[in-house]
């Protein structure tokens, strides 16, 4: 049996569907993880004692835990104590959270980074120590910090296939489904793959949209 | 009351970092209106003294007053760092390297403080920065980054960002120490001008010159004491200590 892509056009509703999933999840997990980022990297580094212990272990085991393994507690876990999620709300979450852990090393490296001058400066124009972090700390280290958080995101939209296996019908598990029908696999993963790269280039070429517009300002 | 009379009042200041004294019982008072320079070579407190007062650098021992109130009075953290805040907003600092905030305009490094502190309108906002901007001879450069402009247009920013709180009090930190020096005159004038309003100012300067130009009153201090202080033209001409004419000497010649 060679290959024969002439099958693809039929299928392609049920692919494009899938890329749209595949998408929204990763936006969507995208922004939880970077606002999450911003809040951990708050809580890792000015939270009293009290709260920064148990936000470590929380920190630990989305590190230092497979994804999969997170995702599965996330989805079938939280049910027995009554958490019923729909599965792409359980991914997004899941995904979310455990990028929003690499972005808040980032994050707080890039704090720690910020020239001390910046945060005199803001305290003596009067502004709280808070006000100094939300005004002018935060969003210069955020400035810093895109590129390498550009490449965690590229790594979160390689891992949102993994929320395939909670079944949610994103671009893996939709290529999956097609090839169950029509015994072509390669066809299909090509096809996914493809895919997987021009969703890729967009998130580079936004990525350095972001970059260049914020240039002038660091 | 002697609150009532002076303006900047600093009785027995003493700071230490661990078993290192860097200011040593140092008292200090300047009347409203008055220009204060502080010279010295590096090391020898001036910095601390200046960050002192508004408590960048915390005092271990001794009180700093301003127009009646005690800045470092004794209160407990939470309200402390209230009444620490609102010193702060009637005392303008300028820093040698300028601290301007990388991602805002000169527009907004102006009105951000106000804004988020007097709640003051976009439009008031706008008013004062072109206000602000305009006095320090930076209007055309309003809606520049901080990285578009030189030092000394940047410092120029400095001054205008802390002028828009409307401070009873300016600091100056050596702010033409980092400049190049076809950029100094520039900011000097506007230093200058502040003078001419009768803005009340504590200057720690490298510049002599300026020093006399401008100066009511000069301190020299070396490890951590004010060893003598006077008029400029005394001070600088005819020093009554050994350690001030050592030091000017030394400048003298590092300056030819």
């Amino acid at each position: 049996m060679g290959l024969d892509f002439s099958i693809v056009p039929k299928y392609m509703d049920i692919i494009l569907l899938g890329c749209a999933w595949t998408i929204g999840i990763t936006v969507a997990a995208a922004l939880l993880s970077f606002v999450g980022g911003i809040v951990f990297a708050v809580i890792a580094l000015f939270s009293p004692w009290i709260i920064r212990q148990p936000f470590r272990l929380l920190e630990w085991v989305f590190m230092g835990t497979p994804l999969l393994l997170q995702l599965f507690l996330i989805y079938f876990g939280l049910v027995q104590i009554g958490i019923d999620l729909p599965a792409f709300v359980a991914g997004i979450i899941g995904l979310g959270l455990h990028f929003a852990v690499y972005n808040s090393e980032l994050i707080q490296t890039a704090i720690l980074a910020v020239d001390k001058g910046q945060m005199e400066a803001a305290r003596t124009l009067g502004l709280s120590r808070g006000e100094a972090l939300r005004k002018v700390v935060i969003p210069q280290a955020v400035r810093d910090v895109i590129p390498p958080i550009g490449n965690n995101m590229i790594a979160l939209l390689k891992d949102s296939a993994l929320v395939s296996v909670i079944g949610v019908s994103e671009l893996t598990l939709s290529a999956q489904r097609v090839i169950g029908k029509t015994y072509r696999p390669f066809e299909f993963y090509i096809l996914a793959a493809a895919f997987y790269y021009v969703i890729n280039l967009g998130m580079e070429w936004v990525q350095r949209r972001i970059e260049r517009r914020i240039s002038i300002s660091r | 009351m002697t609150e009532q009379t002076d303006f900047v009042e600093i009785r027995h200041a003493q700071k230490s970092f661990g078993t290192l004294e860097v200011l040593k019982d140092i008292n200090l008072t300047v009347r409203r209106g008055q220009i204060v320079g502080i010279i010295g070579s590096s090391g020898s407190g001036k910095s601390t003294l200046l960050r002192a007062i508004n408590d960048l650098d915390p005092l271990t021992g001794g009180e700093i007053w301003l127009d009646g109130v005690q800045v470092n009075k004794k209160l407990p953290h939470r309200q402390y760092e209230k009444h620490i805040n609102a010193m702060r907003q009637q005392v303008g600092m300028v820093f040698q390297h300028f601290n301007l905030f990388p991602h805002m305009t000169a527009r907004e490094n102006v009105t951000m403080a106000p804004m988020l502190l007097k709640k003051i309108s976009r439009e008031e906002a706008d008013a004062l920065a072109r206000e602000q901007l305009d006095k320090v001879g930076m209007l055309n450069r309003i809606d520049y980054y901080p990285s578009q402009l030189s030092g000394g247009q940047k410092q120029r920013v400095a001054i205008a960002r802390a002028l828009a709180m409307k401070p009873k009090l300016m600091l100056f930190d050596e702010a033409t120490s980092a400049l190049d020096p076809e950029l100094v005159e520039e900011v000097n004038m506007v230093m200058k001008q502040l003078a001419e309003e009768h803005m009340t100012m504590i200057i720690v300067t490298h510049e002599m010159d300026f020093a006399a130009s401008v100066c009511d009153r000069v301190l020299f201090m070396d490890k951590g004491v004010v060893v003598e202080e006077g008029p400029p033209e005394v001070l600088f001409r005819n020093p009554a200590k050994e350690r001030t004419r050592e030091f000017l000497r030394k400048h003298l010649e590092g300056a030819k």
